[in-house]
């Protein structure tokens, strides 16, 4: 019996596991659905498959919840992502520039500026977005939905104004290898994702860094009395976000050979934001996590596969992302948790 | 230290607000030739109406600390389900509009009592509520649906001549009337005065022993209310329903709402500075039609460095008040004074 309650205890308590239930009953009625929902086939050495479209589709979002997430957890948000996306997006493809250049019935490769400097311009640009909201949170003292409000609204006014709201199309073929090349049979956007969490997840559970995120967001006065530089941690969680947005835009870019000032990223920040809830962060900030977040993107790329797999209009989509969002927010509301556990222990007890 | 000040401190938002919307009119009028006229100014109103009613209702859930992200996809809704009703399924508009607004409303009031009864943060229930909304409306139809009803077509193309030959639209009267309710809920009633204490300090609010679950959720169901009256608005203005109108409309009336002075942080505002936050909205946008040689894109562009100043101005006016949220402000003060 005590044994049974610790393993319960430990079962709810984990915030990981839940997510990770989810994508697998997601998966699983997939699986129902679609027999061949599994299978994977190599094509020219690359693999082809559901999985790896899900995979691949998710990049931008998992990307952006990585940023996101620490951002969260200093009971912040950040709801430029969207805009910030389309910002380095316009920016990539301005650099490029939609020039289809035909010599004797062949394309030639085309490029205003080399490739490495598009990118990097973009994610500079990107980067700078960050700045700017996380001067105004940590320096000016706004509140972050607002400070990221004015953003999230100029944003997709600069976007426009880079692309001068025409849709540029990108021509240039080498650009096109970041969102749908692959390396070693996997797509090459997994990898970026891949070595990017590493890199954060060192950084923040090898460092103490993540600590003190943690205690800026469940505990902003008692941070500053301990001597933790919160300004300048809150500062630079934004300026990562921006950055991880940057690459998600230039993913995104590449991917869909165009830049969209008007719609690209558009309602990713609510994307993003559901994964980092689906995976397990509060949004009253503290505790994060980033595994969670990346599996949270999982499970919305999943939702939207699956409703695709159905053959109901993708547009039901929303509806289904708004049931779950009310379950889950529900699931990890303090009160649902508060009145389970007073049910389970009086079991207890009647036990 | 009160004598010093001419007009109340209390009042300087709301002063801000209407000198630049003085200012801004003023400005267009000298530098576009045919931009200053009676008519104009209606004309701000008519194609602004449906926004005014929408930023009422926020103004209402911003003062309270929260927010309503539902509000663009809502009215997307409701004219969807107005249009569908009256030209697919053939009910009389004086059944479908009713009905509507009840949608609305049950809407609103879905959203509070989940923000209300599980304490969920208001920005993710509203979040959930914009899908929802924006999805239902799919499910109706994702093509445009056009109204050729003779009852919408004699509303939207009904004239009220004011002061000479200038005419406002039923929108108009509306957006007028509801913004004065908004006024009397806010000001006189004991709702209002709930509200205000909800969102400077919920804490105190609920010690003082007031009815803060009740007034919660009826701050989003008249929310609720007001954007489907909005979408009603909004359908005489364009008179098609459509999945994807309103889309970012959300953040217009946030925007909106700010630029009227109502402080995000909740606990202060008024829903007349809103009227002159949707005016100066309009007003850009009519300044870049007038223009001609400006683009669509500085709208936004605008709109956001407006909001930017309006908050650094709210922080301005912030510092050296006492009535202060807990956490994040109670260290904002302390690294004020620290520095």
């Amino acid at each position: 019996m005590m044994n049974k309650i610790s393993l319960w205890k430990r079962f709810t308590g984990s915030k990981i596991i839940i997510p990770l239930i989810t994508l697998a009953i997601l998966l699983l009625l997939n699986l129902i659905i679609n027999k061949n929902f599994f299978a994977m086939e190599i094509k020219d050495g690359h693999l082809y498959g559901n999985l790896i479209d899900i995979l691949k589709g998710a990049t931008p979002i998992m990307l952006i919840s990585i940023g996101l997430t620490l951002v969260i957890a200093t009971k912040g948000i950040d709801i430029s992502v969207g805009s910030v996306v389309a910002i380095s997006c316009a920016t990539v493809a301005f650099m490029i520039g939609g020039d289809l250049i035909i010599k004797n019935g062949v394309q030639v490769p085309f490029t205003k500026f080399p490739l490495a400097i598009a990118i990097l311009t973009a994610i500079v640009a990107a980067t700078a977005a960050g700045m700017w909201n996380g001067m105004l949170v940590s320096r000016v003292g706004m509140q972050p939905i607002i400070a990221t409000l004015i953003l999230m609204v100029a944003g997709r006014g600069i976007a426009m104004m880079i692309t001068k709201a025409q849709i540029i199309t990108i021509y240039y073929e080498p650009f096109s290898f970041i969102g749908n090349g692959y390396l070693f049979g996997l797509p090459f956007s997994l990898y970026i994702v891949s070595v990017l969490l590493l890199v954060t997840l060192l950084f923040v559970r090898k460092t103490a860094i993540g600590m003190f995120i943690e205690s800026v967001g469940i505990n902003p006065t008692a941070t500053r009395f301990s001597g933790i530089n919160a300004k300048n941690l809150i500062f630079w969680c934004y300026v990562f976000t921006g950055f991880c947005a940057g690459i998600a835009g230039v993913i995104y870019c590449s991917n869909v050979k165009s830049a969209d000032g008007n719609n690209a990223g558009n309602l990713m920040e609510l994307d993003a934001i559901l994964a980092v809830v689906l995976g397990g962060t509060s949004l009253n900030g503290g505790k994060f996590y980033l595994t969670g977040s990346i599996i949270g993107a999982l499970i919305i790329r999943t939702l939207t596969t699956s409703i695709w797999a159905l053959g109901v209009p993708p547009e039901i989509a929303e509806v289904v992302k708004a049931v779950v969002i009310f379950i889950v927010s529900v699931i990890q509301s303090e009160r649902l948790r508060t009145v389970l556990g007073a049910m389970f222990s009086r079991k207890e007890l009647a036990a | 230290m009160k004598g010093k000040h001419i007009i109340n401190p209390k009042f300087m938002p709301l002063m801000a607000t209407i000198g630049l919307f003085s200012l801004m009119f003023g400005v267009s009028s000298v530098t576009l030739p045919g931009f200053f006229s009676l008519q104009n100014f209606y004309y701000l109103l008519i194609d602004n109406a449906y926004l005014i009613i929408m930023a009422v209702g926020m103004t209402f859930v911003i003062i309270s600390g929260g927010i309503d992200l539902s509000v663009g996809s809502l009215l997307a809704l409701t004219t969807m389900v107005t249009s569908s009703l009256v030209e697919k399924q053939l009910v009389n508009p004086m059944i479908v509009i009713p009905l509507v607004l009840l949608m609305g409303t049950v809407f609103g009031l879905f959203q509070g009592y989940l923000i209300q009864t599980f304490n969920l943060a208001p920005f993710i229930v509203t979040l959930g509520g914009l899908y929802l909304a924006r999805g239902l409306c799919y499910i109706v139809s994702i093509d445009t649906i056009p109204i050729v009803h003779p009852f919408f077509t004699a509303v939207s193309q009904f004239q009220i001549n004011v002061i000479g030959n200038n005419f406002i639209s039923v929108n108009v009267v509306i957006a007028v009337i509801m913004t004065i309710i908004g006024i009397f809920l806010a000001h006189y009633t004991k709702f209002g005065r709930t509200v205000y204490a909800i969102g400077g300090n919920e804490q105190s609010a609920l010690l003082m022993g007031l009815p803060v679950a009740k007034t919660k959720m009826l701050i989003y169901t008249f929310s609720g209310f007001c954007t489907a009256l909005s979408g009603i608005a909004f359908t005489f203005y364009m008179r098609n329903g459509y999945a994807l109108h309103g889309k970012g409309m959300e953040m217009d009336a946030i925007a909106a709402v700010v630029i009227g002075g109502t402080l995000l942080t909740g606990g202060e505002g008024y829903v007349f500075g809103t009227l002159f936050g949707v005016l100066i909205y309009g007003t850009i946008q009519s300044y870049i039609n007038f223009n001609g040689t400006l683009n669509a894109w500085w709208t936004r562009i605008v709109i956001g460095l407006l909001v930017f100043v309006f908050c650094l101005m709210q922080r301005f006016f912030e510092t050296g008040k006492i009535t202060r949220r807990a956490d994040q402000k109670s260290v904002r003060k302390t690294e004020t004074a620290a520095n």
